[in-house]
């Protein structure tokens, strides 16, 4: 790039630069409140608290339950990202291996989950779900949770399979492998980089989703992103500094699992797959 | 006396047509998508005719006869619509300026977390950052800005400001990306030619980034009209900031009229829709030609 010297240049770029600057500090002032607020004693019209105190964890732990919630979110997200993996990445090495008549429809129907808002396809697939009995435990929550990290699977993993030799497969077909055989031996192993990737991302985002879960969870299917919904949505009843504890402990969980992510994957990933 | 005996089996024709036994992996896919997000769809479709009582459209008779119902479009668009604008004018610029950033990561990381944390979380932190005693309203009134604390919670500003810091990092990261897939021979081939940076932005990236400018403004509206913990938790849900989300959800949790329920998360798809149909419609009329290197 030719640079630029000129100082309406220089300024504007201070200017953009500023602006970044002041979303990030907000941002992390905005999340310092939080940690701060939970290990506050008391903490009422000051700069900082009256003094430091680590007791609202526990009490937090056991007012919100949150040794069940906490179980009940890892059983659920773990059988998402399970299921995700076993239904999206066969289905993703389909679409890029084969070109069939209707294919760009399937595509198509694969998109459509990841554009429409969780919130407006949620409440017509909550009333199918309460309607056949699933809604209110467990599997409901984790078919509803399933119905945006499938196609998301599908769509991360296509690009990811593409770009694997067709010759390798060709080579162990003509070992004799089967499909099944192939998969295990040969696709897996080369693919794995990539299904890791798309299922932590699926464990992110599962974390996270809120209203899927919101919609179908009964009291003993919540998560934990619902669980702190029903705390803040009920604040007044507890004291603020337990909430903003659960609040830390849904951070720490879900931001651990981003880290791991982010070994493995670009953030702009994040985002823009669903752009096509 | 029939026709010449298909010779070739009709599982080798398939084959040539792409269908064989490896196709066949894609279709518990389809089925599970076909099952859980077309039929309920289309269930809500359906059961938004079979009202309560009354005729067939009564649901809709009465969502556009209550201003307490049908005020909930105007509202959400009041919401909407200025922070799809106000989010796509701060990525541009910022994406510009990042685009030349030699390391990206550590700025694209940052970002991500709000999308990460998602919008209880970002609630939650708001409630207390915002408030009178929050640290932004003492920082201000440090600063000698303001002399009384602003109300930034249970109205309008609070839902707006959270909106703002999740879609921004969603908004951006788009941007980022269509703006690097723009090749930069391009724009060089303008500053050879002695076009100036404003130059440069007007009569190339700009024109070239608006067909994905166009994509991210319809992906970023659509999730600031689905919003919901939000509106709930920092916004005045029975008045300024009762959104159409609010409205389905009481429908649905509330009085446990599934039909209504259905009729209003139908309102809400089609006015998402008339939004996105409108703005891609307006982008079939901009340049649509190679911007890339190499593919184009």
């Amino acid at each position: 790039m030719v640079k630029d010297t000129r100082l309406s240049t220089k300024l504007w770029a201070a200017a953009n630069w500023t602006l970044i600057g002041f979303f990030i500090v907000n941002l992390f002032a905005m999340i310092a409140t939080v940690v701060t607020s939970s290990f506050a004693t008391r903490w009422l019209g000051t700069w900082l608290p009256a003094g430091w105190t680590t007791r609202w964890y526990s009490a937090a732990w056991s007012e919100f339950q949150l040794h069940d919630v906490l179980f009940v979110t890892f059983q659920i997200v773990f059988l998402v990202v399970a299921l995700s993996g076993l239904i999206g990445v066969p289905a993703a090495y389909a679409l890029a291996r084969r070109d069939f008549p209707g294919k760009k429809l399937v595509m198509l129907l694969f998109l459509l989950p990841l554009l429409v808002p969780p919130i407006t396809f949620g409440i017509p697939l909550a009333t199918v779900l309460y309607q056949t009995g699933f809604a209110g435990q467990m599997s409901g929550v984790v078919l509803a949770n399933l119905v945006p990290t499938v196609p998301f699977v599908i769509l991360v993993m296509i690009p990811f399979i593409e770009q694997i030799d067709t010759k390798i497969e060709q080579a162990a077909r003509v070992f004799g492998a089967n499909t099944f055989k192939l998969f295990v031996h040969v696709l897996l192993p080369l693919l794995m980089p990539g299904i890791l990737a798309a299922l932590l991302l699926v464990l992110v985002r599962t974390l996270a989703m809120f209203e899927l879960t919101f919609l179908t969870a009964g009291p003993t299917s919540q998560t934990l992103v619902v669980a702190l919904y029903y705390a803040v949505f009920a604040s007044g009843v507890r004291a603020v500094q337990s909430i903003d504890a659960m609040a830390v402990i849904y951070m720490v969980t879900t931001l651990i699992w981003l880290i791991i992510a982010l070994r493995f994957v670009n953030p702009t990933q994040i985002v823009a797959r669903a752009k096509r | 006396m029939t026709t010449v005996a298909p010779s070739i089996p009709l599982k080798q024709r398939l084959a040539a047509r792409g269908l064989d036994g490896l196709t066949l992996l894609v279709v518990p896919a389809i089925l599970f998508v076909l099952l859980l997000f077309i039929y309920p769809f289309l269930y809500g479709l359906f059961l938004s005719f079979e009202p309560k009582a009354g005729g067939v459209f009564a649901n809709y008779q009465r969502f556009f006869s209550d201003s307490f119902l049908y005020g909930t479009i105007a509202t959400t668009l009041w919401l909407a619509l200025p922070v799809t604008i106000v989010t796509l004018a701060l990525a541009i610029p910022i994406a510009f300026r990042v685009r030349l950033m030699r390391n990206q990561r550590l700025l694209t990381t940052i970002l991500v977390i709000p999308i990460t944390l998602g919008t209880v979380l970002v609630a939650e932190g708001l409630l207390n950052y915002l408030g009178p005693q929050g640290w932004f309203n003492r920082t201000l009134m440090t600063l000698g800005i303001i002399s009384s604390p602003v109300k930034l919670l249970h109205n309008y500003w609070g839902v707006m400001l959270s909106l703002v810091i999740t879609g921004f990092p969603f908004t951006f990261l788009l941007t980022l990306s269509y703006l690097s897939g723009i090749d930069p021979a391009l724009e060089n081939a303008g500053a050879t030619l002695g076009a100036g940076p404003w130059e440069r932005f007007k009569h190339i990236l700009f024109p070239l980034l608006l067909p994905g400018l166009a994509i991210t403004f319809c992906l970023s509206f659509v999730q600031a009209f689905s919003v919901f913990p939000s509106a709930v938790l920092l916004g005045a849900p029975a008045g300024p900031t009762r959104v159409i989300s609010i409205a389905a959800y009481q429908a649905a949790f509330e009085e446990y009229d599934y039909s209504m329920a259905s009729a209003v998360a139908m309102i809400m798809a089609v006015v998402q829709l008339a939004i996105v149909v409108a703005v891609l419609a307006a982008r079939g009329l901009l340049y649509r030609g190679p911007a890339g290197g190499g593919k184009g």
